[in-house]
């Protein structure tokens, strides 16, 4: 009766990620079994929860890049009490913040239509997609973050210590090995 | 143990020996004391200016590498009010740049990374700048990659003072300061740089690359991915400087 | 083009330690410094193309483009837009279809701004080509704009333009007490070098540049410094925003101020002295000039002065470029040496190892002026006035919203009440003492002194009252520093950076709590690892400000505790403009709607 504590509500997502931290945190292998006596999963990749409910615990994966990825962000913002980047596109806006030096209009244009190969191109602009950025962004730069998991991706290792101190109440702290910027 | 008329000062309640003229950097160092540093390179008179290496003496905060070591100077380096000064410095860095560790070749022998790793920094913790800076491919062996450059003139000095050729040197000031090559046309092709020169050793990050030779070392085996930077960089220090005390690790084969 | 570079560098001897002197004289032939110049002085100079690129690219005033034929810089100091510069910069950018800071398409004008150009109590103020037009108005921004669109050589513009008013409204010791040119030399000469030294010791007279140390010792310091050759620098490199009574004293002073020079140069034993003249006061130049013939003429300065053999010395007037670290004294001896102004590492100090490693006093225009009477008169000159570790008097630079702005002498002890109440000033919200680089004061704070044991100043004294908005003065402030850092250590050249960006944010009304958290943050981290004083104090401004004006921070913060550090929707304004999209969709919140 005792052990019959309430699970942790956690929800997940990749915004401009690659699913690669959600990979990693699967490589955690057999101790997701350990994890989910603790947790359980609200919005997610995992669950396929369109929107997020109240929860405890909110890892986002990926930085901002588009529309969409603002309003997703800010909906885990407002259900998550606390909330993880994780990863360094979360943590500073990682590979795809690599054409932040790039006009967004010209990328645009050479991808849609003066690109190799395409005739008669344009640029979609159908409402149902998200506008892009002018410059990707780390999460942190638009709301408050919690918690920064850095590594591209984190190691499973890295996931696993870092949730762990995180649910048995410590500040999550990476040592050698562990923590990782690739 | 040295004898008993060599000059000592304590660093964070332990007695440090030094060499009269050696700043409180270079003596930490050879006692097998790390102190976190990027500009500061055994080779080169000491520079002072990425402040990593800051300490505090008598209530003053001072950079270790510049300032002379002192009989009886008592120093505070690894204290949380010094340590949280040098994270803020790190994430100065790495925000002023484009550091995507994830493509750096110079990833794992990276001294900024492993020195943030060191300090536990988790997050950049303000916004990027994202500023443009246009790599250099012009030369046949080596490539300029601006983004990650911290400014700690290490090449400059080599070059100028090593090779005799001033292939670098800085322009513009304030955030604007940046590196530039010593050619008309502002292209690295157009200096006297060769692999062979010492100016292609002393970057700290991944600015001076040679090309044809990226990612080559595999994740697990990189620089600091065996030994985090505190045990590399006294274990060089010990063996240069045989101090007599060996270092935690034992002397290790690469530099700091 | 060769020819001239070859005429300047005749002129200047071909020698590199005169590079800043040669730069400038190519930026005032050709208009800017394009990467040919740069190339052929570093052949005809024997140095790195890099090091001569390096500099040109250090100082403000070395444009390497073609920055049009007309070059206009607005003084962006605070009394300036306080005084009405942002409007008429507009104006003016209207007037010329050109956009702040560019080349118009013809290559006839560019317009941008420009830090302080110590003009405070007379601004808004300008630089034409480097030549300063002070008291802008409408009808003034009409007529030099109807002239440069004219193309009318700078020459054939009005002199009356061009003048430059003293504002000298209370005299006391130091700008009261007459001199007869060469009096405190031959008082020198009578006690000789070491009693020299020893009264300017005893009368306790401290650097009035701001970092107050004592001046006896300096020299002393200085003399007793072995080396092949000592020099004296006069630094009159009055960058500090809101502080001009260097330029008075080097205007009405200026024989003092020479005699001073030549004082210190007996007492350390130097044989040339410098005069480091900020690039903003060009009108001084030839006066100066004028009064050093004049006093070589009578033998006050050149060979065996005063007939002593042996005492020789003559000074040269090195003008600077545009950068505020210049003022720093080791900055400052980089520049004459024709190099970046970085502030050296210290110790050594530049009175054992200064110009050319030799030993160098510096000091301010006002002490070395102090120093003259000092040594006529004796110490006690000027311990009449002032309090215990700060004797005589302080020369303040008055501006803001007072009545009467302009040059105020004081002796050290005067509250920040009596000053106000000197120049007029009613309402008052807050009074920036010393610069941006020194302190704010609040309204309960008048009865503090102008004092090193209290509020010590290097002579600013800038005034706001209650219409004006705090968070707009601290983010022009942060733009200063953002913009005069050197560059050499990462928590100034960064720290200034991220400061600017913060205050910009919350003086626009995107701030939140987290960014007065970092804005503490960020100023504590420059206090304590800066390499010098001007990344030490940047960051004053906005500590002060956080302690003192809080509530001026907090009604402008939004609802949430962070909020995006950018603009949201006006990222999207580029991909809305290629996709043609306006939909609800196309468009971001800055704080959600809940």
């Amino acid at each position: 009766m005792a052990s019959e504590k309430k699970k942790l509500r956690v929800a997940t997502t990749s915004l401009a990620g690659c699913f690669g931290c959600h990979m990693s945190l699967l490589d955690i292998d057999e101790r997701l079994l350990e994890l989910l006596k603790l947790v359980e999963f609200d919005r997610s990749p995992l669950t396929d929860i369109k929107h997020c409910g109240p929860c405890d615990l909110g890892i986002i994966e990926g930085g901002l890049c588009n529309a969409e990825n603002v309003h997703v962000l800010r909906e885990f913002r407002k259900s998550c009490k606390v909330l993880v980047a994780m990863g360094a596109c979360a943590v500073n806006g990682g590979l795809p913040a690599q054409r932040n030096h790039l006009d967004i209009r010209d990328c645009l244009q050479t991808v849609y239509m003066t690109g190799t190969g395409i005739r008669r191109g344009f640029i979609p602009n159908d409402p149902e997609l998200p506008l892009p950025l002018d410059r990707v962004h780390p999460l942190h730069d638009v709301v408050k973050i919690d918690y920064f998991l850095p590594g591209c991706p984190p190691p499973a290792d890295a996931i696993w210590h870092f949730l762990n101190d995180l649910l048995a109440g410590r500040t999550p702290t990476l040592g050698h090995g562990l923590i990782h910027y690739d | 143990m040295a004898g008993a008329e060599k000059p000592m000062f304590a660093m964070d309640g332990n007695d440090v020996p030094f060499e009269p003229g050696q700043t409180i950097l270079q003596a930490a160092l050879a006692a097998g004391r790390y102190v976190p540093h990027l500009c500061f390179h055994p080779e080169f008179k000491p520079h002072g200016s990425c402040k990593l290496c800051t300490v505090k003496i008598n209530g003053r905060t001072v950079a270790s590498c510049t300032t002379l070591a002192k009989q009886g100077d008592e120093v505070e380096s690894e204290t949380p009010e010094i340590q949280d000064l040098r994270r803020n410095l790190v994430q100065f860095l790495f925000v002023e740049g484009n550091h995507f560790c994830p493509s750096c070749e110079k990833s794992g022998s990276c001294m900024l990374q492993a020195v943030a790793y060191d300090l536990g920094v988790m997050a950049e913790h303000f916004s990027p700048f994202f500023p443009s800076r246009p790599i250099d491919a012009s030369h046949p062996d080596v490539l300029l990659d601006f983004n990650r450059c911290i400014l700690c003139e290490l090449c400059i000095r080599a070059s100028a003072e090593v090779d005799g050729k001033n292939v670098f040197a800085l322009s513009g000031r304030g955030a604007k300061k940046h590196l530039i090559v010593n050619a008309e046309s502002g292209r690295l092709a157009d200096t006297r740089l060769a692999v062979e020169d010492k100016a292609m050793d002393v970057c700290p990050v991944g600015v001076i690359l040679r090309k044809r030779r990226g990612f080559q070392v595999p994740i697990g085996e990189r620089k600091y991915d065996q030994h985090p930077i505190r045990e590399v960089a006294v274990g060089k220090a010990t063996a240069r400087h045989a101090s007599g005390k060996p270092s935690p690790q034992g002397p290790s084969k690469e530099g700091a | 083009m060769s020819r001239d570079l070859s005429a300047i560098l005749a002129r200047h001897q071909h020698d590199p330690l005169r590079l800043v002197q040669i730069l400038r004289d190519v930026v005032e032939e050709h208009g800017f410094i394009s990467p040919g110049t740069i190339t052929t002085l570093a052949e005809r100079l024997s140095l790195p193309r890099g090091r001569v690129e390096g500099v040109a690219g250090f100082y403000a005033f070395f444009p390497t483009e073609n920055a049009g034929r007309y070059r206009v810089l607005f003084s962006d100091n605070i009394t300036d837009r306080m005084a009405g510069s942002v409007e008429l910069r507009q104006r003016m950018l209207e007037a010329f279809q050109v956009r702040d800071g560019e080349v118009s398409r013809d290559g006839l004008v560019s317009i941008g701004t420009t830090s302080c150009t110590g003009l405070c109590d007379q601004g808004p103020a300008m630089l034409v080509n480097g030549r300063a037009i002070p008291r802008l108005t409408r009808a003034r921004i009409g007529s030099i704009s109807a002239m440069i669109h004219g193309q009318a050589p700078l020459d054939t513009w009005p002199a009356n333009l061009f003048d430059i008013h003293t504002h000298i409204e209370r005299k006391d010791l130091l700008l009261s007490t007459p001199l007869a040119a060469g009096a405190a030399i031959d008082a020198a000469i009578a006690r000789g070098p070491d009693a020299t030294v020893a009264q300017v010791k005893a009368s306790n007279l401290r650097g009035r540049g701001g970092a107050g140390f004592t001046t006896g010792v300096k020299w002393e310091m200085c003399r007793a410094a072995p080396g092949e050759a000592h020099y004296v620098v006069c630094n009159a490199d009055e960058g500090e925003p809101g502080t001009f009574k260097d330029r008075v004293l080097l205007s009405d002073y200026a024989d003092l101020v020479f005699e001073g020079m030549t004082v210190a140069a007996f007492a350390v034993g130097a044989k040339r002295g410098f005069l480091y003249l900020r690039a903003e006061y060009p009108f001084l130049l030839a006066p100066l000039e004028a009064t050093l013939a004049e006093r070589r003429k009578a033998g006050l300065l050149g060979k065996s002065i005063r007939g002593v053999a042996d005492f020789d010395f003559d000074i040269e007037i090195h003008v600077g470029a545009g950068a505020y670290v210049c003022g720093e004294e080791s900055a400052l001896i980089e520049s004459l040496e024709g190099k970046r102004g970085i502030p050296r590492n210290r110790p050594p100090y530049p009175v054992t190892s200064g110009y050319l490693q030799q030993p160098t006093v510096v000091n301010n225009v006002e002490t070395l002026a102090k120093a003259a009477f000092v040594v006529m008169h004796g110490a006690d000159w000027l311990r009449v006035r002032g309090t215990g570790r700060s004797a005589g008097t302080k020369v303040l630079s008055v501006s803001g919203d007072v009545a009467r702005p302009g040059i105020y002498e004081l002796p050290f002890g005067a509250t920040v009440r009596e000053v106000l109440d000197l120049c007029g000033a009613t309402d008052v919200q807050a009074v920036q003492v010393g610069g941006p680089s020194g302190m704010l004061l609040s309204r309960s704070e008048q009865h503090r002194r102008i004092m090193f044991e209290d509020v010590p100043s290097a002579g600013a004294f800038m005034v706001f009252d209650d219409s004006r908005d705090i968070l707009q003065v601290l983010e022009n402030f942060a733009s200063f520093f953002a913009h005069e850092s050197c560059g050499f250590c990462t928590p100034c050249r960064v720290g200034t950076a991220l400061q600017r960006r913060m205050l910009s944010a919350l003086a626009k009304g995107y701030g939140t709590r987290r960014d007065l958290k970092d804005l503490a943050r960020v100023a504590k981290v420059m206090k304590a690892s800066s390499h010098c004083g001007l990344g030490a104090t940047a960051g004053n401004a906005a500590l002060d400000a956080l302690e003192k004006f809080k509530p001026a921070f907090e009604k402008r913060l939004g609802t949430l505790e962070v909020m995006p550090t950018f603009d949201l929707d006006r990222s999207l304004a580029p991909a809305r403009e290629v996709t043609g999209r306006d939909d609800d969709e196309a468009h971001l919140s800055h704080e959600e709607e809940e």
